[in-house]
């Protein structure tokens, strides 16, 4: 009977941001579909009250449904025979409850099936989602597939797929292959056009391919024969009504396990072509990574959320020495940052995922008219916000994600080791997320240039110019002090002009704009909520220390010094 | 084939959180302290009516619910999961009946409503546990009954097939149409509430629902006729008023006391292997395991 939304009160409070309103105003049209559809909200508030009440179920069938089935799933995992996947039990139950619900095709339009929601209230779905069990989130958040075959898809295979997605079939995006991991522009499934039957052939091995026995995948494919790099490859559309495609194998993987990560053989399969050719890697799978970054995202709220709880209630249920083991401080301190990195990481989450929604509902009203000088420029800001969010947000919250149920295990001692607590699958769980969808140290790479350029400086002084209540000086004021250290450390770096010294430094300076921002982010909760004040303080101990303990480094460290961190190359002696 | 079905749901108090305050000193269900929802088994009741909704398209699912002006909320729920209307039974008359009173105001709305194939109920509510209302209302209605479903197999040429769950074993019966099923907490559980109907019937509301709030719905129940919830009272469904509520209500509650389970005869066993081996052995002995 639990309700994953309704008990976790600051997910009201990030719904109700002020930004919404213009999200909604945008993604809405002025409510113009409330003459044609009969789910359309009327006006704004109908709008929010939506969400409000969708979210709500999702938090029943989190709580009521997924949850309970995460262990089940974990335990019992997907399986393959005759190249096909046979999801978990509880895995199939939980996609049928989600389909039911109507949960698929959330962000859609109504014209396709879909609830035509914002991305706040999508990825809202998706964090709660991910709490009751984050390898199902996987496979519900594939839905996310579909934004890119609206984006570029053409109006023909818009009608076609996204009213199938919306009515839950489920969707992969094959990129990875053995030989192209973080790389893709080595990616080397061929795509063949042929005359004869008007229509590509694909030919190939893909990797490590989440869900990848879907209905409906996107595949990466080389379609420009003789070419090396990512300006040879384009993206295509396989539906496994055509067949081709085979499971050969599923991987035996350390967590997330209800979600079956495969490995595909194409074999002469059909496939269509979506978009312009040669722009599969550099325009549409950037695209599509952007929007998978920001799920992952999510997907490490969720477990900093239920790592935190976990945590916390084995802390006060367990006691030692005659008392719940969270009357001590080392645990309570414990317990009190895994808050505050939820918080923090929460705040991060919604802050960027605002961001999106306001580019992409005005890019997705270029496509209808023309934006006005001030649209184009709103466009152009919020793009850019999101750009530099994206990766900085999904390095920081996939990391706490970590810490959060490393924690949650040191909190459960010896018996967190043990298969009996949920902890463990958590800290399992968890580990995946700052590597996939890009690793935490390519994260830095896609957000060290917001670093060099001011990007995140320009952000981080706008938060500073906005009014707080006057008993929130002091933290505003420690913030400005961090904002300084960060500002004087990346003057450092760059006055060197050497680039790798720069990588080398560059997670240090990213880190430090990221536990700026954050601290910013959680005194603005605060500013309107005062629940929010614990979070806020212990969030700036930690990230205050943070930022001067990468100040230290980077202040006190000698080009030179360098040398001993590089690899020791091998010698025809040796 | 499509079929006219008929769900009967009551609101009840969520008696499986009961706390201190659940009685009040009058012996009487302090409804204040206890969350109202849908009665579970009613739930199961739907879902098996949405089933055969779903297997024949056409079918359409009405709720019927009797009690205040707030249970106009069991409506929307089932809306929420697929059904396609319903009726409120509401009237001051209608209050404090007990089950006979009860399945004769049921029975009286039914007679108004369009000519049901099939009424579903659940098996009994969680707050009288009578399993009295559902088999009335077919006594009434003079039409068959099947009790304890478990599922609805299947309804052809004016036949219903259904698993019936019973204590020690299941069994499989056929009737006629029209026909009452009441369903048992074993069937499928409810589908959840689906999000595009849950934002296609969230403003459905009653007329006294619509008087009540502090908003002016006309303009939006003039463009969405579907968001009217129908309210009948005991005129409404020509009822003989002394046969409705209390007056019609020949169960009086005498007395009501409070049950404190208490150990009778209790044994005490240390934790060793022989004296577990012997307990088990005992068990099994008098059937109470095994």
């Amino acid at each position: 009977m639990a309700n994953f939304y309704l008990d976790t009160p600051s997910l009201k409070h990030h719904l109700q941001h002020p930004l919404m309103t213009r999200i909604v105003e945008l993604k809405e049209r002025n409510f113009a579909d409330k003459s044609e559809y009969d789910y359309a909200p009327i006006d704004f508030e109908d709008a929010m009250d939506s969400y409000d009440k969708v979210l709500e179920i999702v938090g029943e069938i989190c709580g009521d449904i997924i949850a309970p089935n995460a262990e089940g799933v974990d335990q019992e995992g997907p399986t393959v025979a005759n190249g096909r996947v046979t999801y978990a039990s509880g895995t199939q139950k939980n996609l049928d409850a989600t389909i039911k619900a109507g949960l698929m095709g959330m962000s859609m339009p109504r014209r396709y099936g879909g609830l035509n929601f914002p991305v706040v209230p999508y990825i809202m779905a998706a964090d709660i989602v991910s709490r009751a069990d984050a390898g199902f989130e996987n496979l519900w958040g594939l839905q996310d597939c579909a934004e890119t075959l609206y984006e570029f898809g053409n109006e023909d295979q818009r009608q076609r797929y996204i009213p199938r997605v919306c009515a839950g079939e489920t969707m992969s995006m094959d990129l990875t292959e053995p030989d192209a991991g973080s790389d893709l522009q080595s990616v080397m499934l061929k795509a063949t056009y042929s005359e004869k039957d008007d229509c590509w052939y694909l030919n190939g091995v893909k990797r490590f391919i989440t869900n990848g026995d879907s209905d409906i995948h996107l595949v990466l494919a080389r379609s420009e024969d003789g070419t090396k790099d990512g300006r040879g490859l384009s993206m295509f559309i396989y539906d496994k009504r055509n067949g081709g495609v085979n499971v050969r194998r599923i991987e035996n993987k350390m967590g997330i396990k209800g979600s079956p990560t495969c490995e595909l053989v194409f074999k002469n399969a059909k496939a269509e072509l979506c978009g312009d050719r040669r722009l599969g890697l550099i325009k549409y799978v950037m695209a599509l990574m952007n929007g998978a970054r920001l799920g992952i995202m999510a997907q490490a709220v969720g477990l900093c959320e239920a790592a935190y709880r976990e945590g916390v209630a084995y802390a006060k249920e367990r006691c030692q020495f005659g008392k719940p083991i969270i009357e001590f401080p080392a645990v309570y301190e414990m317990v009190a940052l895994m808050r505050a990195k939820t918080d923090a990481a929460r705040a991060m989450l919604y802050e960027t995922a605002r961001f999106v929604d306001v580019y992409k509902c005005l890019d997705d009203i270029s496509k209808e008219r023309k934006l006005t000088p001030e649209e184009r420029a709103e466009q152009k800001k919020y793009a850019k916000l999101a750009d530099a969010f994206t990766p900085l947000g999904k390095g920081m919250t996939t990391e706490f994600a970590n810490q959060n149920a490393y924690d949650a295990i040191q909190i459960h001692g010896g018996s967190g080791f043990m298969k009996d607590y949920t902890c463990e699958r958590l800290y399992r769980d968890a580990r995946i997320t700052n590597i996939y969808e890009g690793t935490t140290q390519l994260q830095v790479v896609a957000a060290i240039r917001y670093v060099t350029t001011g990007g995140y400086l320009a952000q981080i002084r706008e938060y500073e110019k906005m009014e707080y209540k006057p008993e929130l000086e002091t933290l505003r004021k420690r913030l400005i002090a961090m904002t300084e250290l960060y500002e004087k450390a990346v003057q450092m770096v760059t006055d060197t002009k050497d680039n790798e010294y720069l990588d080398f430094q560059a997670r240090r300076l990213v880190e430090m704009a990221g536990h700026t921002i954050m601290g910013y982010l959680l005194l603005q909760e605060t500013n309107c909520c005062e629940s929010f004040r614990r979070s806020a303080e212990v969030y700036l101990c930690y990230g205050e220390t943070e930022v001067k303990k990468n100040y230290n480094f980077i202040s006190s460290f000698k080009a030179e010094t360098l040398g001993y961190y590089k690899p020791e190359l091998e010698t025809e002696e040796n | 084939m499509s079929l006219n079905i008929i769900v009967l749901a009551k609101q009840v108090p969520d008696t499986r959180n009961v706390g201190k305050d659940a009685m009040k000193a009058d012996g009487t269900v302090n409804r204040a302290a206890l969350p109202a929802i849908f009665n579970p088994e009613d739930l199961n009741a739907l879902e098996q009516a949405l089933r055969l909704k779903d297997k024949y398209p056409g079918s359409t699912v009405k709720i019927l619910t009797m009690g205040p002006p707030r249970a106009a909320e069991i409506i929307r729920e089932g809306l929420f999961r697929g059904a396609d209307g319903g009726y409120l039974l509401t009237d001051r008359a209608f209050a404090g009946a007990d089950t006979l009173a009860t399945s004769y105001a049921l029975n009286m709305a039914i007679r108004k409503m369009n000519k049901a194939d099939v009424i579903i109920c659940g098996r009994q509510a969680i707050d009288g546990d009578t399993a009295q209302v559902g088999p009335q209302v077919a006594e009434k209605l003079g039409i068959p009954q099947i009790t304890y479903a478990e599922e609805i197999l299947s309804v052809e040429k004016d036949k219903i097939k259904v698993k019936r769950r019973l204590e020690r074993g299941i069994e499989i019966v056929e009737g006629p149409l029209p026909m009452v099923v009441t369903v048992n907490g074993s069937a499928a559980e409810c589908r959840p509430r689906n999000a595009r109907l849950l934002q296609k019937y969230k403003h459905a509301k009653t007329v006294s629902e619509r008087q009540a709030a502090n908003e002016d719905y006309t303009e939006l129940f003039n463009a969405r006729p579907y968001l009217n919830l129908e309210e009948w009272s005991v005129a409404d469904v020509n009822a003989d008023v002394t046969a409705c509520g209390l007056s019609g209500s020949p169960t009086k509650v005498k007395k009501i006391e409070n049950v404190v389970f208490q150990a009778k005869e209790s044994k005490k066993m240390t934790p060793t292997d022989t004296e577990i081996d012997s307990l088990m052995k005992e068990l099994i002995a008098n059937h109470t395991i095994g």
